[in-house]
């Protein structure tokens, strides 16, 4: 009698246990009639090769098109380039990876121990930089596939207004520290999630960016470059470098005769004219000007970095485990139920609110750790921006600015000097 | 003349302290992460055992059919005639009947083996990702169908759509080199 019990406690058991672990609760059948077991076919994915390829191409169109803007002038040799970087990372490596979305690997890898960065990944983000440090943004005209898209469609160049065009280019800036602080944290990736053109590369993609991919493409038309202008974060980086590059594209291939030809050529508002026509404010209230945003610029940088720790906590809710947390705290206090997915599926799995409570503090510490840098970049980028308001530098030739110029060659045909040359060869 | 020579030279310096000012950071963030990469590629995969088939699959992923497919075990499957991957729950008929099926696309196809087994292979054409049969087979049946990310459709993002806003964690990096993460029962053919 005893045994008896004991078997049936054993068999119970056991039935518990594979009840449990949901797996295997009908034996595995003997077949009779030779029946075999059919085979998968699984592909693998596409080989790492690709990935050093794509570097490899990086490399050669940067060389093309480095050479076509500094040596041979070509606007449309630039032209071709793009529409190959275009036609090759675009449409046919599908717009991944990117020096754009490569800048949120960085900051992966560098605040996560955690996170291995593929090499190709880091050298489609130093590349394009260490080009841009030699020659200007050579990325920008002829290998990003992004702007090889917007630069092939800007058919009908409308200049905005001075006010408006200032006030957007700070957004990159802004979306700049925000990818970082994003991706430093292990929350979110925007600059891939919000990537117009992507969905445009692979035919294929959520309707939102769909038509936002579109609606951007048709008014790149008329404001050309909007993505590059408004929007891009790695343009900010490349941007700064390229100020400091060694040698950059130059307006006219000679000595510049002041023609004015050029003044309405570029649509990027990318050259600075020569100084003659201005009125210029007299030397000692810029100097004075000059101090006085001196010393207001580590102010303007405390300043944004304390701000921005306000909102610390409600960046944090980019973050899914903080958003989880939240929405449970909410459940417990105030009697909503939490009917998101994550939070049943976070009752179903048994973990403790202790634990999840715990997470989220790590990740709202994390984010009031970047968050003030996030800012304090904002407002040492605002700071230097008033300052070089102030520098009021002699130009005796039109020259493109360094920061915001794409290198596309467009003013080439608009200076008679290159036309002359051209047409002597 | 001089004075303006020594005008452009601090031009210049000012110019090449610059470069350099740039170039070393860059320089340094580069040497700082060489030291962290891998020359191993990563791609995403969905763990088995940690997913909870919430049908995220089918809608978050950026290509509008997902790349998530249903797959399936042979090895655990029990052939049940009555399966509870295939059938709705508390259907009266064991046949094929469209009405009786869970699956939305009609992906599951059933045939007979020999009294009293059935088989079912997935058409992948047709399968969505939404993970119902792989819930109806793990709540009620052996487990043998889940869900994984199928390489020749996947687009690899750079973050995935679908990791992004997965409840359970599932969907992870894992190297290229062992690109599925498969329940017991067969091997990943060479391609």
């Amino acid at each position: 009698m005893k045994k008896k019990i004991l078997y049936i406690l054993l068999m119970l058991f056991i039935g518990w246990q594979s009840i449990s672990y949901g797996q295997q609760r009908f034996p595995k059948p003997e077949f009779e009639s030779g029946y075999d077991y059919p085979e998968y076919q699984l592909t693998n994915p596409s080989s790492p090769i690709w990935e050093y390829i794509d570097v490899a191409v990086l490399i050669i169109v940067l060389i093309l098109t480095t050479r076509f803007t500094l040596k041979t002038r070509s606007r449309k040799s630039i032209l071709f380039v793009a529409a190959f970087s275009l036609a090759y990372f675009g449409f046919f490596r599908e717009g991944c990876i990117c020096s754009i979305g490569s800048i949120q690997n960085i900051a992966l890898a560098l605040f996560n121990d955690g996170y291995t960065i593929p090499l190709s990944v880091l050298l489609f983000f130093l590349i394009p930089i260490l080009f841009t440090i030699g020659y200007g943004r050579q990325f920008c005209a002829g290998a990003c596939p992004l702007g090889a898209i917007q630069e092939l469609t800007a058919i009908y160049p409308v200049k905005l207004p001075k006010t408006i065009e200032t006030i957007l280019s700070t957004v990159p800036y802004i979306y700049l520290a925000l990818s970082i602080l994003f991706a430093a944290t292990d929350s979110h990736f925007i600059i891939c999630k919000y990537d117009p053109y992507v969905g445009i590369f692979r035919l294929n993609g959520p309707s939102t960016i769909m038509i936002f991919g579109i609606l951007l493409l048709i008014s790149g038309v008329f404001i050309n470059r909007p993505y590059c202008r408004f929007l891009c974060p790695y343009g900010v980086i490349l941007g700064w470098v390229s100020r400091f590059s060694g040698k950059h594209l130059s307006i006219t291939p000679d000595n510049c005769t002041n023609c004015r030809l050029c003044e309405t050529s570029c649509p990027y508002e990318a050259i600075i004219p020569a100084d003659f026509l201005e009125v210029k404010e007299p030397m000692l209230k810029s100097r004075k000007k000059f101090m006085l945003y001196l010393i207001l610029l580590p102010i303007i940088t405390l300043g944004a970095a304390y701000f921005s720790l306000q909102f610390a906590d409600n960046l944090a809710l980019v973050n899914q485990k903080v958003r989880l947390a939240n929405e449970l705290r909410i459940e417990k206090e105030m009697g909503v139920k939490a009917i998101s997915m994550d939070a049943v599926t976070f009752k179903e799995s048994g973990s403790t609110l202790e634990q999840l409570y715990e997470e989220e503090t790590q990740i709202i510490k994390r984010f009031e750790k970047g968050t003030p840098w996030a800012g304090g970049f904002l407002g040492l980028s605002l700071g230097i921006a008033l300052l070089l308001t102030t520098i009021n530098r002699k130009r005796d030739s039109y020259k493109p600015d360094q920061g915001k110029c794409y290198s596309c060659g467009r003013c080439f045909e608009y200076c008679p000097i290159h036309v002359e040359k051209l047409n002597i060869k | 003349m001089s004075e303006k020579n020594k005008y452009q030279n601090r031009r210049d310096f000012v110019k090449k302290m610059g470069t350099l000012a740039v170039a070393l950071p860059i320089g340094f963030l580069g040497y700082k992460l060489v030291q962290q990469t891998s020359a191993q590629e990563f791609v995403w995969q969905i763990d088995p055992n940690l997913c909870t088939q919430c049908g995220q699959c089918e809608t978050n992923c950026v290509l509008t059919v997902s790349a998530v497919k249903c797959m399936h075990a042979y090895e655990m499957c029990g052939y049940c005639d009555l399966c509870s991957g295939y059938l709705r729950q508390g259907v009266k008929e064991l046949n094929t009947g469209a009405e009786l099926q869970l699956c939305p696309t009609s992906a599951i196809k059933r045939n007979f083996i020999e009294n009293p087994y059935f088989s079912y292979t997935i058409d992948e054409e047709l399968c969505n990702g939404c993970g119902k049969c792989v819930k109806g087979c793990a709540a009620f049946g052996n487990g043998s169908l889940y869900l994984q990310i199928k390489h020749e459709l996947c687009v690899n993002c750079n973050l995935c759509a679908i990791a992004q806003t997965c409840p359970a964690d599932a969907i992870q990096r894992v190297p290229s080199s062992q690109p599925y993460l498969l329940k017991s029962g067969y091997k990943a053919k060479e391609s």
